[in-house]
């Protein structure tokens, strides 16, 4: 072991963990469980838990998998705010408390594992896929739907969700309504409906549009502040407001499908690229 | 796409009360400041005032145009509170229907005296 | 299936603005205005309707409203009407897809519209308060 990975492992300070326990097989009702866990340079909330699993108590529930921001399935309310803890660590929480709940809106399976289904039914109810009227064209293509940059642009950054859920543990709307689709499947909704190369618009829109649909966010603009991919979903909801808001002056954006652009077929590669090197792995077919 | 056109008209009467109701408050508050800079007319609640203003057709056709958007802005907007308290779909419509009747009683009690007054004190 | 336990947070969701952001606490006092404008309104259209009943019947009513009870009570609809009414321009214009910037492509540290808009919020709750303020010298020290 070199000087500098000594000094990673070193510990920094101690710092309670107070998480929340729920056993539906148990008699105990919810309570919040203490855990003292050491604290070394680097470490998230998540290894934290992990080390707890380790040392302390391997009862202890929650789901993760990547560890790195990615996955979207370590979503917790971390010191009072919606959080992946994978991504964030437990000094720059700056307290020497950490107290752990599971995402708030959603019903608990046990300890910190969230009942995700609804999110993931309402996600369904938008359609989240590009729509074509030419299905045997979508199936077998013949060459690529057409989208300039820009049209890219307008929706791309949507497009990033990694359907975590803190947006729904976040909003104040969700907190009261059962109905309400949410921040996160009204921006996937927007996301499709605001892409060029769609044109499922009619289907789409009914879910968008109703009264459980975008007219009940109020910009509490909490959604985009705990966005970890910044998707930014009060943007997309106010945008597709404001769509439908102009099509009552009869000047809604037109957006149909775009058209199919053939491959191109007379091309000659450039001179200077060398060729691929052998294959090292022999083929199926060969 | 009946919700879009509600909340239209939503945002479009929020336009409507915020240039009357501006006038409003300018004329019913400020009115005892602007008669001491020398531009108002005196206490806007004296009964004087109130049936100076009643009388002239202006005040009775703002009084109730801004009484019907004033009353769809508020009941829209208890609506889309009762929307957001997970209520079953015939409660919902319930609630709709009775904002709706509520609303339309209100501006019709509240035209009726503005009309009334208008008419008697004209004379 | 075993049991689940509710997590949904309820009313607290639209009062509580915990950690969140300004915008949500902005959100729980346009809330809380708009009711409290609406009841306003609604006593305020039947106290007015008084006047069917000719001058006199005008002047006892404007008396029988004038405890210092309802002075106050006026004055917090006075300072609801500021609040509700600059917000609300500020909620027609994000709404409508105003000041609070584009979409892009999220680079890290992210930009989001809540965090592009505050200065803007900021401007806002100044005139709100300039708003309240006036509101409260006409109230106390110029009305009768």
């Amino acid at each position: 072991m070199n000087k500098s990975e000594t000094r990673d492992k070193a510990i920094l300070k101690t710092v309670k963990f107070e998480v929340l326990r729920y056993n539906p097989a148990g008699n105990e009702s919810p309570h919040l469980e203490n855990y003292s866990v050491p604290v070394t340079k680097g470490m998230t909330v998540l290894d934290g838990l992990n080390w707890i699993k380790e040392h302390l108590d391997s009862t202890l529930s929650w789901r993760s998998s990547c560890r790195m921001g990615i996955c979207g399935s370590c979503g917790m309310f971390i010191n009072g705010l919606p959080r992946l803890a994978c991504n964030n660590q437990i000094v720059h929480l700056h307290s020497d408390r950490v107290v752990i709940k599971p995402l708030p809106n959603y019903d608990i399976i046990r300890d910190l594992v969230p009942d995700l289904e609804g999110l993931f039914e309402k996600h369904r109810s938008v359609k989240p896929h590009l729509i074509r009227k030419d299905t045997a064209e979508q199936d077998s293509p013949t060459g690529e739907f057409f989208q300039s940059e820009q049209e890219l642009l307008n929706y791309i950054q949507f497009a990033y969700c990694i359907k975590c859920g803190l947006c729904m543990a976040a909003c104040p709307t969700v907190a009261t309504s059962e109905e309400y689709i949410g921040p996160q499947p009204l921006t996937a909704g927007w996301r499709y409906l605001s892409d060029t190369r769609d044109e499922g618009a009619e289907q789409r829109q009914d879910v968008l549009y109703s009264s459980h649909g975008v007219y009940r966010c109020h910009f509490a603009g909490a959604c985009s502040q705990v966005c970890p991919k910044g998707v930014d979903p009060a943007l997309a909801i106010q945008m597709a407001k404001r769509d439908a808001f102009m099509k009552g002056f009869g000047r809604g954006k037109k957006r149909s499908g775009s058209s199919v652009i053939p491959p191109i077929q007379d091309w000659t590669p450039r001179g200077d690229i060398p060729d691929a090197p052998a294959k090292t792995v022999p083929q199926k077919s060969e | 796409m009946r919700e879009s056109r509600l909340w239209f008209w939503h945002i479009l009467s929020a336009v409507v009360i915020l240039v009357l109701l501006g006038v409003h408050m300018g004329t019913m508050h400020l009115g005892e400041l602007l008669h001491r800079i020398g531009i108002g007319t005196g206490d806007p609640v004296d009964s004087s005032q109130v049936f100076e203003r009643s009388r002239q057709a202006v005040y009775m056709v703002t009084y109730i145009l801004l009484l019907g958007t004033g009353l769809f802005h508020g009941m829209y907007g208890l609506r889309s509170m009762f929307f957001e308290l997970s209520l079953s779909k015939s409660l919902e419509k319930t609630i709709g229907g009775v904002l709706a009747v509520a609303g339309v009683g209100l501006f019709l009690y509240g035209s009726y005296v503005a009309v009334v007054v208008f008419q008697t004190s004209g004379v | 299936m075993q049991q689940r336990l509710k997590n949904r947070l309820g009313l607290w969701g639209w009062l509580g603005g915990g950690r969140y952001g300004l915008d949500r606490y902005a959100y729980s006092l346009h809330r809380l205005t708009g009711l409290g404008i609406l009841a306003y309104f609604i006593m305020h259209i039947f106290v007015t309707g008084q006047r069917v009943g000719g001058p006199e019947n005008w002047d006892s009513t404007m008396a029988a409203f004038g405890s210092p009870l309802f002075k106050v009570g006026e004055f917090l609809v006075v300072l609801a009407f500021a609040f509700h009414a600059i917000n609300g321009i500020r909620l027609i214009l994000v709404e409508l897809g105003w000041l609070i910037g584009k979409p892009g492509v999220p680079s890290f540290p992210y930009s989001y519209s809540t965090l592009r808009h505050k200065p803007v919020f900021i401007i806002f709750m100044v005139f709100a308060a300039a708003l309240m303020i006036i509101g409260g010298v006409d109230f106390y020290f110029v009305m009768k």
